[in-house]
């Protein structure tokens, strides 16, 4: 019963969101104050009979009511609690249902938040975001129904793949949707603006806190992806160049891009039909990303099962979506432009720099993720594109990017001086000097030694430039230094900390690219490996039992000049329900590098396995750097100006004339 | 800002950048319905083709399931039209493919050999007891040495090998009935000749 009650809310959701997408909008054109203030209320109660339906889901999954065939399909009675939850976006059905939640999430809070906004933008900008709610949610009742039962009712679940049984695949979806779905609200605004017929730095004021919230969850979301693959897949590796990480990474470069240009926007009112299209580009690949892996037009590791029905219908949804507001973009778009002359040497001018290299970036990674496709659909050969192409094509890209990232925030707008900047970053200069020289004394002079020396000189190129930039501004040798601190705006400190955790990121691609080393071998109980310096002691396999799982778990001495430093248990676990062995490897740190070891299939009958060791220079320094990052966005969130800021439509004037040192990013 | 008395003035000249992401997502979806017609029509996007085609078998000896006849090596298939199944008892395909190899082995086209792959002797024949047992030779391959030499990326596949012992098609996945009707059959006729 409770079941037919989710569904039931599901329907009424998408009547609800009907009007939502026709009532203010038809307002709005007419001036109707009544008709646009139904936005705001009908945003609300769709938000409710989503989460409603949502929670008769969660709950049939909780009392494993078999009955539901989702449930059958992917829980099973011994599954630990946070599975069982986990088990509801495990799978297709229930992670649209999901997706329709946060979606209904960010227009409620538009409808919450946005008092401040003119009636007739916040009106469409809802309208926008109920078509899209319209388009998924029918998607959902009509070709991917989670409500449906099985009679009569099987004794017990069929299980969740054990691969997405770990606390960082539970919590992943959740945050990466958080992240895609939030660009939707970019989109909102924009297709809204260009209904309107009008951006100004009041709009991008606006815009800016949902896209940073929007890019804060997907690089968090991105991380998380990244994290689990290493730690589970058992093969030391932590980015793949899969079609699945890519429809990730893909939005993730253009939103970033987009985060900046808005900036833009906001400060020189310029780049506006720029800006617009890349809001319109990122929600889209965002979709494409969402979407494309599930319609079986591409082939990934990750996906869940596809089929050719829902893949029309998405198509025909992206394709309204993504058509209808590029069309709109056609029309409207070449009487946006305006704005300011535009100096190449000032910050419009590196962030211009910033978003050609970016979404050249972007465009590269589409093409290799997609080549594939082209290739067989037109000429029948089948190729795959690896990650020699990506890191062929996007590290040239990322060199130039790294550079201006530290020279940018050193120019003023509208007239930079390069000279100027360039003297004060010398400090910088000579960072990146010493940390390539001494890595090449430390680690020698191989090709990949030259490789990985010139990342980390990038590395402490863009965090010393990020960091005298920001003592620069507070003044840090005079008096008063806390009081400047905290009358920076928090944009600024934000921004400090996305960068140099950007720089951390870096290092930790180059380390983990060069210096990475992996023995591996049949050990026999009681015989040790040395890998990097590290003695392993394996002393054989014993039977272990978890919750839903036996586990043949080893025991590994790791030991350092005779000294014991820790002993780590990796795991080779076999499932019951559905039968399947997965790694559990197991990690240890010393803040610098990882020790890495995995086990593999028994060898003979003396007690011998196969055992993997990888010494992963640097690792932990991407996980560190995601968090730097994310934690640079939820600063800048916290801004003054995002929270209270009553963005009226101010003069462009007013804007024009900030000095350097309080114009914010 | 300009104002809506600029909009019938832009010369088509200055929109036409602005119709080009239009465009470009136009051929972007064009791609896309061709593949989905490709993939409705029955093309399975998740074949990988095996560049074992049209070569001749790998060479292999596996020992026979215990009392279950000899063994299977390369050599003995020639001079014949064979079919080669990889399979497991683990293997939860192979439970759907398994009536349709029953079919085919009992309409007398064509022996079927088996490569019991990464399976235990006891389970392959207890499998075999209890679902009927399709099989012409029977071949182990308990540490995927045959199943490294084929390419076998996951059981079930079935290789059709011709009377010079070259492999002429490849099945990823189970065969279904259809698959037998439409391919495999005509082919094997065609091979026979």
């Amino acid at each position: 019963m409770i079941i037919e009650i989710g569904h039931f809310a599901l329907a009424l959701a998408l009547v609800v969101a009907l009007i939502q997408s026709v009532v203010p909008l038809v307002g709005a054109s007419r001036n109707n104050a009544a008709w646009m203030a139904v936005a705001s209320p009908a945003a609300l109660v769709q938000l409710a009979l989503i989460l409603t339906a949502f929670a008769t889901l969660i709950h049939a999954f909780l009392v494993s009511d078999f009955s539901v065939t989702l449930a059958y399909q992917h829980s099973h009675t011994a599954k630990p609690l946070l599975y069982k939850i986990s088990g509801v976006w495990g799978n297709h059905e229930g992670s649209l249902v999901l997706w329709v939640s946060i979606l209904a999430i960010f227009g409620a809070s538009v409808a919450v938040f946005g008092g401040n906004l003119p009636p007739a933008l916040r009106a469409r900008a809802l309208a926008v975001q109920g078509m899209i709610g319209v388009g998924f949610l029918a998607f959902l009742l009509f070709t991917s129904n989670p409500f449906l039962r099985i009679l009569p009712a099987p004794e017990e679940g069929m299980g969740l793949n054990p691969a997405l049984q770990d606390p960082g695949l539970a919590m992943h979806p959740p945050i990466l949707y958080m992240g895609y779905v939030g660009f939707s609200m970019a989109f909102s605004f924009a297709v809204a603006a260009l209904i309107e017929g009008r951006v100004d730095a009041a709009w991008a004021r606006w815009v800016r806190p949902w896209t940073l919230a929007a890019w804060m969850f997907l690089t968090t979301g991105i991380g998380l992806g990244s994290w689990w693959a290493y730690y589970t897949l058992g093969w030391g590796g932590w980015w793949y160049w899969d079609p699945v990480e890519n429809a990730s990474f893909i939005p993730w470069l253009t939103g970033t891009a987009l985060l900046h240009s808005a900036i833009v926007v906001e400060k020189r009112e310029a780049l506006k039909s720029w800006t617009i299209l890349l809001a319109i580009i990122t929600f889209s690949l965002a979709l494409l990303g969402t979407f494309i892996v599930r319609s079986g037009l591409l082939t990934s590791v990750h996906s869940f099962a596809s089929d050719p029905t829902r893949g029309i219908f998405i198509l025909v949804l992206l394709a309204v979506a993504i058509g209808g507001s590029l069309i709109l973009y056609a029309v409207r778009a070449p009487q946006m432009e305006g704005g300011g002359l535009f100096a190449p040497i000032s910050r419009e001018g590196g962030l211009l720099i910033n978003n050609l290299l970016l979404s050249t970036a972007a465009a590269t990674v589409l093409l290799g993720t997609l080549y594939p496709l082209f290739t067989e659909v037109l000429s029948e050969n089948k190729i795959s594109v690896g990650p020699p192409y990506f890191n062929g094509v996007f590290v040239p890209l990322m060199i130039p990017l790294i550079i201006v990232m530290a020279i940018g925030p050193r120019l003023a707008w509208k007239r930079g001086d390069l000279a100027g900047a360039l003297s004060r970053l010398k400090f910088a200069a000579a960072a990146a000097v010493a940390m390539g020289a001494v890595s090449l004394l430390i680690n020698g002079v191989r090709a990949v030694d030259i490789a990985g020396a010139g990342g980390l000189a990038m590395a402490a190129w863009l965090a010393v430039a990020s960091l005298s930039e920001w003592v620069d501004r507070v003044k840090i040798t005079r008096a008063g230094t806390w009081q400047r601190i905290s009358n920076l705006p928090r944009s600024a400190h934000g921004m400090t900390m996305a960068h140099i955790g950007m720089a951390v990121l870096i290092a930790g691609v180059s380390g983990a690219a060069a210096w990475k080393q992996e023995r591996i071998q049949t050990q026999s109980p009681g015989q040790t490996v040395e890998i990097a310096g590290y003695t392993m002691a394996f002393s054989g396999v014993n039977m272990v039992k978890g919750p839903n799982y036996d586990a043949g778990q080893a025991t590994i001495v790791v030991s350092r000049n005779g000294r014991e430093i820790a002993t780590l248990h990796p795991e080779l676990r076999s499932y019951k329900q559905p039968p399947q062995q997965t790694t559990f490897t197991s990690i240890h740190t010393t803040f610098f590098a990882d020790l890495y070891v995995a086990i593999g299939e028994a060898q003979g009958a003396e007690g011998a396995f196969v055992t993997r060791y990888y010494y992963q220079p640097l690792v932990p320094f991407l996980w560190y750097g995601v968090l730097l990052m994310a934690l640079g966005g939820l600063v800048s969130l916290t801004d003054r100006k995002h929270r209270v800021g009553a963005p009226r439509r101010a003069a462009p004037t007013v804007t024009a004339s900030v000095p350097q040192t309080a114009a914010a990013e | 800002m300009s104002g809506q008395d600029a909009s019938q003035a832009t010369p088509l000249v200055r929109r036409w950048p602005y119709l080009l992401p239009l465009v470009l997502i136009l051929a972007l979806g064009g791609v896309f319905t061709k593949r989905l017609v490709d993939v409705e029509q029955g093309l399975n996007p998740n074949v990988i083709p095996t560049v074992l085609l049209d070569t001749p078998l790998p060479s292999f000896d596996l020992a026979p399931l215990p009392g279950r006849g000899t063994s299977l090596k390369s050599d003995d298939l020639k001079g014949e039209v064979s079919l080669i199944n990889v399979w497991g008892s683990w293997c939860i395909a192979c439970l759907v493919e398994h009536p349709v190899l029953l079919d085919i082995a009992a309409s007398g086209e064509v022996p079927i050999h088996g490569i019991a792959w990464r399976d235990e002797p006891d389970r392959s024949l207890a499998w075999l007891a209890e679902r009927g047992d399709p099989y012409a030779k029977i071949g182990q391959d308990p540490r995927s040495k045959a199943a490294i030499a084929f390419g076998v990326v996951a059981a079930p596949e079935t290789f059709l090998v011709d009377k010079q012992g070259i492999i002429r098609y490849k099945q990823t996945g189970p065969i279904t009935a259809e698959d037998w009707r439409n391919k495999i059959k005509p082919l094997i006729e065609q091979l026979k000749k």
